[in-house]
């Protein structure tokens, strides 16, 4: 598998209480599966501006070099990117879930996705077997659940918080990588134009309407206390009937394979 | 049955007699307000109320107490609420709820409310369900018409095929919006790929819809994106308020051609078996905990491996040092959302308890009945926990010895 070629997307990650910028926590999980996977040979890629220094959180992770297609705040980076991958030869391609700036819809691998023509793995935990131009990789559910799945090469997979833990990075190795620019033709996203961003508003919380009509029905329902003594307390039994009752509620819940 | 009047004779000639000592008992004093023989409304405003224990008149205005049941009970029964009807839909929502479990959501229904707050008064919201369901109360979450797509391609894991049924949809109806729920049970992955494949630049992370602008989370949600009300909605949890007002009548349509098979490039192979000790202890549904009572650790984590339970321990043990501190489960721990929740000798601490305050089973094995695990147990065994544990090894062992001579 080390002979793969792959392709990290990455982006500038936003720390959530100072708001400073660092790498992108779903973006660097990406890179640690792509490391993971073919160790040196990833090739990182960036759409913005090549002087950002949160970008050598990547290269601290191992690699000496991230190629970023040059171009200004509020730009579209679909067609930049869509436009470098048709050309690059990659076998799979690895992103994150959403943005951490700006819009952060999420959308940006669906829409690569449908560009280039190739399948889309949501969600990806593992890659576990490359072989005859397929891969068997693992899709990671809610609950820690996992679901195997097999795609032809070449694909795109975006990686969720389910994905590998992103190694520390190293000072070192991030001041001495290299960021490479390359110059691309800009295109204006529209909707950043047109639409405002706000600080975010607390949402308001949902207030439990009581359906009663009368002073007397709203007084018992806002009264009304949680029915919590439902416990079955089983005390003198030998320790084989506790642990039949036992079981047969782990059974009976269905938390028993 | 209890529609047959009865008449106690004791009780009208005692109210016939005022000066019999029970008159004042009775309650058939007299009519508050009756119809007057000219016409007239006549009432006697001392009929009202009764003597209290004290020996003051009271007068009970709620009606339910004092056993005026017959009639109340007549007007207690289900209030139907009106039916929305309409027959010529001049636009269509569209709604595509999750439906986990096969049965709807809270957050579908915000969805469907959203959805019925667009369609306004002159459209017709559609959902679109895939596959079985067990949802039978679709009429009051404000469903007009129904298309059903079930088939064994929608099955499991299919969101080519879903996108290719939602396709066909859009040719047919061309509805006026889209509504997906933005959660991670399927919805917000269809959406962004419905999205992808119209072309449409959906607004995601919904939270408000007010007339042609709509507000969403962006970014790592620490800022708000408000943009001109978009054809595809991705909306996220309590978008709007659910229908509770109206019935709808849920009309079931169907596609006008065949959805095409498309082959699908993404094979599902099935789910795979988990290390329950590999899941995070925050998503796992089966924990099993060992506290201060645990003597016997080895034969804790034994138990653990044999009931494939996610390993958890209070911040006695932890402390101890007889299990790491990612393990503890409390307040200063990790909260967790587990189904099903095995705590072998914990005293049950208010810590503790804050923690697993969003299980929903709680199995405590204990010697003391009178602590605060044993209080909150939904089930408590009390006994020695070695032994307990024991058994039930061996019992879950015989189960599945019982059930490989089955299969074989």
């Amino acid at each position: 598998m080390a002979d793969l070629n792959i392709i990290a997307l990455v982006s500038v990650g936003t720390h959530p209480t100072s708001g400073r910028a660092r790498r992108a926590e779903q973006d660097a999980r990406a890179v640690e599966l792509g490391l993971r996977l073919a160790g040196d040979r990833l090739q990182l890629l960036h759409a913005g501006d090549p002087g950002e220094e949160a970008l050598r959180g990547y290269l601290g992770m191992g690699l000496g070099a991230l190629t970023v297609l040059q171009q200004p705040r509020g730009a579209d980076a679909l067609p930049v990117l869509a436009e470098h991958l048709a050309h690059a030869g990659a076998q799979i391609v690895l992103t994150g879930s959403q943005a951490e700036t700006g819009e952060g819809s999420g959308m940006l691998p669906y829409l690569l996705a449908e560009r280039l023509g190739w399948p889309l793995v949501v969600g990806l935990a593992e890659v576990e077997r490359v072989e005859n131009g397929s891969a068997l990789v693992l899709q990671a559910l809610p609950r820690g659940q996992r679901r195997r799945l097999k795609v032809r090469l070449p694909f795109l997979a975006s990686i969720d918080s389910a994905g590998p833990v992103a190694r520390q990075s190293a000072f070192g190795p991030a001041r001495r990588g290299q960021l490479n620019a390359e110059a691309v033709p800009v295109a204006a996203d529209e909707l950043l134009a047109e639409a405002q961003l706000q600080p975010a508003r607390p949402r308001p919380k949902r207030l439990k309407v009581i359906q009663g009509k009368t002073a007397a029905d709203r007084l018992k329902a806002a009264t009304a206390k949680a029915s919590g003594d439902g416990g079955q307390v089983l005390r003198d039994l030998s320790p084989e009937a506790g642990a039949e009752a036992i079981f047969n509620l782990l059974l009976e819940e269905g938390v028993l394979r | 049955m209890s529609n047959i009047i009865r008449r106690d004779p004791r009780a009208e000639w005692i109210a016939r007699n005022r000066l019999h000592p029970l008159h004042a008992a009775m309650q058939e004093k007299g009519e508050t307000s009756w119809m007057g023989p000219s016409g007239l409304i006549r009432k006697n405003p001392h009929a009202v109320g009764f003597i209290g224990p004290n020996g003051i008149k009271r007068i009970d205005r709620s009606g339910v107490q004092q056993g005026a049941s017959r009639r109340s009970a007549a007007a207690r029964e289900a209030v139907q609420l009106p039916l929305f009807r309409i027959e010529r839909p001049s636009l269509h929502i569209v709604a595509v709820p999750d439906m986990p479990g096969g049965r709807l959501s809270a957050h579908d229904r915000d969805l469907l409310g959203l959805a019925r707050k667009l369609a306004g008064a002159d459209g017709a919201v559609v959902a679109v369900v895939f596959g079985e369901h067990k949802e039978t109360a679709l009429d009051t979450t404000g469903v007009d018409r129904l298309l059903h797509l079930s088939g064994n391609e929608y099955e499991g894991y299919a969101p080519e095929q879903r996108l290719q049924a939602l396709i066909a949809i859009e040719h047919q109806f061309a509805p006026r919006h889209w509504l997906l729920p933005d959660a991670r049970a399927g919805g917000g992955e269809l959406g962004r790929r419905l999205a992808a494949k119209l072309g449409e630049r959906p607004a995601t992370r919904v939270w408000q819809v007010e007339d042609a602008h709509c507000t969403g989370r962006a970014g790592a949600g620490r800022e708000d994106l408000q943009r001109p009300l978009p054809r595809l909605i991705l909306a996220a949890a309590e978008c709007a308020e659910p229908v509770a007002d109206t019935r709808h009548e849920v009309l079931p349509i169907t596609l006008s051609e065949a959805v095409a098979r498309s082959l699908p490039r993404l094979e599902n192979l099935g789910p795979v078996a988990v290390d329950p000790s590999l899941v995070p202890m925050a998503e796992s549904e089966f924990i099993l905990s060992g506290g201060n009572g645990v003597k016997d650790w080895d034969l804790f984590h034994h138990a653990a491996e044999v009931l494939g339970a996610t390993k958890g321990a209070s911040r006695v043990a932890v402390d101890d040092g007889f299990m790491p501190r990612h393990c503890q489960v409390g307040a200063t721990g990790t909260w967790v959302t587990a189904r099903v929740y095995l705590a072998v000798g914990i005293s049950g601490a208010i810590q503790h308890l804050q923690g697993i305050g969003a299980c929903d089973k709680v199995v405590a094995i204990n010697l003391d009945p009178g602590c605060d695990m044993i209080k909150r147990a939904d089930l408590s065994v009390i006994g020695d926990s070695a032994a307990i544990l024991r058994a039930l090894i061996e019992r879950v062992a015989a189960h599945r010895q019982g059930s490989a001579r089955d299969a074989a």
